[in-house]
């Protein structure tokens, strides 16, 4: 088992420049099953992908792929051609907004976002087009989703996950990696790893994965990794203490950040004295949490909770 | 990105937000010149002088030069002696102020070189009331913010006196809506033609915030004149960064000296970068693992010298300018590199490493912790160029011989 996507799902790639055209080869490397993809001036064109599989990714398959997909004017087309029940948002960040919510009237069920530098105003708009309607957003700014040897959406390298016992929520994509590949080395491998993305307005939050994670049933602890800034945290601590039932592991970067500056991630900033670690590592401690000391103790954190 | 009081002011008064009258003068000569048809024109003989700085605070700051000036100053000898008074004043504050260094809460002890002052007609005030829009994360939502609590910080009345904290919710498909704005109005306490000048007011804010994409626009204090105009005696404007692509007016208004040369450098090779005063220098790709790399150096008893995330495709060249920006901080006693190869594989960095200490020099420790895509390659990069690098088994052991060679 395991959640948001897995080996049925069926994916769309929105935005095929050079970024799209590259993470898109390596998920049909992995195994991924790209449906179709989405652009405007192209529509009709097949996007062929050729090269050596990613023996890391879906099992019992060839050596060699050669997958041809095809290119439609837009999302809604390209949903009822193909029967997609995901998507893949590369497109450029002026336009992603707009591409987020043209998926989404589609009717596409989970739209996951990669792009950085979307508008802040843009996603603020774009949340509120997505409330009424039956869409996860996933992102923006984010890695994407991996269900290990089933699916991967996104730009996270898939070599470093193994199937295994632990949902993983993060805020940060190297630090996910980080986590992965300390969960891989300690035998516990990952369920399904979820990208949620560093700006301060995105689409799925800590509690929507912890929520899904504690309704699946191969996920038996999960591992969120938080950072500075906005209150996600602390809710997700506040949800954790009234409904989880598995055991929850944790590292949140920037204990030494300074307050006022935007570290990297538009999302990570210190503002106000509101967002510090030290109020969120509280929180979650308070809620039963272990909490990592450094991220080089992420995997036997996770190992602590699990036997605890 | 930060802009100045002065030319907040401009956007907000051509937005239709009153805002006093005021020159902006970069020269004492300048400055003196702007008092008489300041005075003539609105007829209140009290100027004021303010320093035009990225920090807050200015008010209660004091110039490191000249202790007794504040950076904010009221000329009041107008009142007495007309503007040949007001004009001898101002230029005695002019002179002390420009090029001076005005140390605030907000500048840290270092402080700030005053480039520009801005010259400003006196107020009559009625009452002081505070407003702001900014985004509310947990709703992603922009909220207006108003208390009547105006001039103290907002970060102080929402400690202290939460209940005086007035919030509206502008939902983006909608905006701000008349009786909200209305709310806020009778919340702070307006009535009569104030309440009408103050919805007005309320309105023109919200819309100057979408317009312009702010991330912050922060009225402290909002006044209400003893003739019920509503006005910003103080204007705060920030923008979001990822927008700026369309607004170049706004982009145009960007005062480099007032940010730091090595970030302004960084940023040229699109490289993410923030300086902070530690010893031991950073290279990382990704965000996250950036700042969980200062904290593990922290953890183990040393200090970050920076914040650097190469991002997730850094070629050769960005990682030869990374190594310019860290080596060029004297405070750097050590560099750590940390990098989780993902997309960007460890042996482009490695590579880019080796040629950059080849390029710049070596006068410092160096550790490098390389995991994830091209690992072994990478590694034997390292080994091979036969640079005095130490390598790490892991984020931990490589902040701990850092620190360690570093002391």
């Amino acid at each position: 088992m395991s959640v948001l996507v897995n080996k049925d799902t069926r994916v769309l790639v929105q935005g095929l420049g050079k970024t799209g055209r590259f993470h898109t080869d390596k998920a049909i490397a992995y195994g991924t099953n790209m449906v179709g993809a989405v652009h405007p001036s192209r529509a009709g064109e097949i996007e062929v992908f050729t090269g050596e599989t990613d023996h890391s990714g879906v099992e019992g398959r060839p050596d060699s792929y050669d997958v041809r997909v095809p290119i439609f004017r837009d999302v809604a087309e390209a949903a009822k051609a193909t029967g997609a029940n995901a998507t893949v948002v590369y497109v450029p960040p002026p336009f992603a907004a707009d591409a987020i919510m043209e998926a989404a009237a589609a009717g596409i069920e989970l739209i996951i976002a990669i792009t950085e530098g979307i508008p802040v105003a843009d996603m603020v708009v774009a949340k509120r087009y997505l409330q009424d309607k039956d869409v996860r957003l996933v992102g923006p700014n984010c890695p994407g989703v991996i269900t290990p040897r089933q699916c991967k959406i996104g730009i996270m390298p898939g070599y470093i996950h193994t199937p295994g016992r632990v949902g993983v929520v993060s805020r940060s994509g190297t630090l996910t990696y980080e986590a992965v590949h300390q969960l891989t080395l300690n035998g516990l491998g990952q369920t399904t790893a979820i990208g949620i993305g560093g700006d301060p307005v995105n689409g799925t939050n800590f509690v929507d994965c912890l929520s899904l994670f504690n309704d699946d049933p191969a996920t038996e602890g999960v591992i969120m990794i938080g950072e500075i800034g906005g209150t996600a945290e602390e809710e997700a601590a506040a949800w954790i203490t009234q409904y989880m039932t598995k055991p929850v592991a944790g590292f949140i970067a920037g204990t030494s950040a300074p307050p006022g500056k935007r570290m990297g991630h538009a999302g990570a900033i210190i503002s106000g004295g509101k967002g510090t670690a030290d109020a969120k590592i509280a929180a979650l401690e308070a809620a039963g949490v272990t909490v990592a000391a450094t991220p080089t103790d992420m995997g036997s954190a996770m190992l602590e909770a699990l036997s605890a | 990105m930060k802009i100045h009081e002065y030319q907040a002011k401009a956007l907000m008064s051509d937005r239709g937000i009153a805002v006093p009258k005021g020159v902006v003068a970069t020269t004492v000569a300048e400055a003196v010149a702007a008092v008489g048809p300041l005075i003539e024109s609105t007829g209140n003989p009290v100027v004021v002088v303010k320093s035009q700085i990225h920090a807050g605070g200015r008010g209660k700051g004091r110039f490191k030069e000249h202790p007794d000036v504040g950076g904010v100053n009221v000329v009041l000898e107008g009142l007495a002696g007309g503007i040949p008074a007001a004009e001898a004043r101002v230029r005695e504050l002019a002179t002390a102020m420009l090029g001076s260094t005005l140390v605030t809460v907000q500048t840290g002890e270092e402080g700030k070189r005053v480039n520009r002052l801005y010259i400003e007609q006196g107020i009559d005030i009625a009452t002081e009331l505070y407003v702001s829009v900014l985004l509310d994360r947990a709703t992603s939502r922009n909220i207006i913010m108003a208390s009547t609590e105006g001039g103290t910080e907002i970060e102080i009345v929402a400690e202290e006196t939460p209940e005086k904290i007035l919030m509206e919710e502008i939902d983006p498909g909608f905006g701000l809506l008349d009786f909200q704005a209305r709310e806020l109005a009778a919340g702070l306490g307006l009535e009569g033609d104030a309440a009408r000048n103050g919805v007005r007011f309320l309105h023109a804010l919200a819309a100057a915030s979408v317009e312009l994409d702010t991330d912050l626009v922060e009225i402290n204090p909002l006044v209400v004149t003893t003739d019920g105009t509503v006005m910003a005696l103080d204007g705060k404007m920030s923008f979001e960064a990822n927008a700026l692509y369309r607004h170049p007016d706004v982009v145009a208004l960007r005062d480099e000296s007032e940010e730091d040369a090595a970030e302004l450098t960084a940023k040229e090779y699109g490289l993410s970068f923030i300086k902070l005063d530690g010893t031991i220098g950073c290279m990382v790709n990704g965000a996250g693992l950036a700042m969980a790399t200062m904290d593990i150096i922290n953890y183990v008893g040393g200090e970050p010298a920076n914040f650097l995330d190469v991002g997730g495709g850094a070629d050769k060249d960005q990682i030869v300018a990374a190594f310019k920006i860290i080596t060029a901080d004297p405070n750097v006693k050590g560099i750590f590199v940390n990098i989780f190869g993902g997309i960007m594989r460890c042996d482009t960095i490695a590579e880019g490493v080796v040629e950059a200490v080849k390029e710049v020099g070596l006068e410092v420790p160096l550790v490098v912790r390389l995991e994830g895509t091209n690992v072994d390659r990478g590694k034997q990069i390292i080994d091979d160029s036969g640079l005095n690098v130490v390598s790490a088994a892991d984020m931990k052991d490589g902040a701990i011989k850092i620190v360690e060679l570093a002391r």
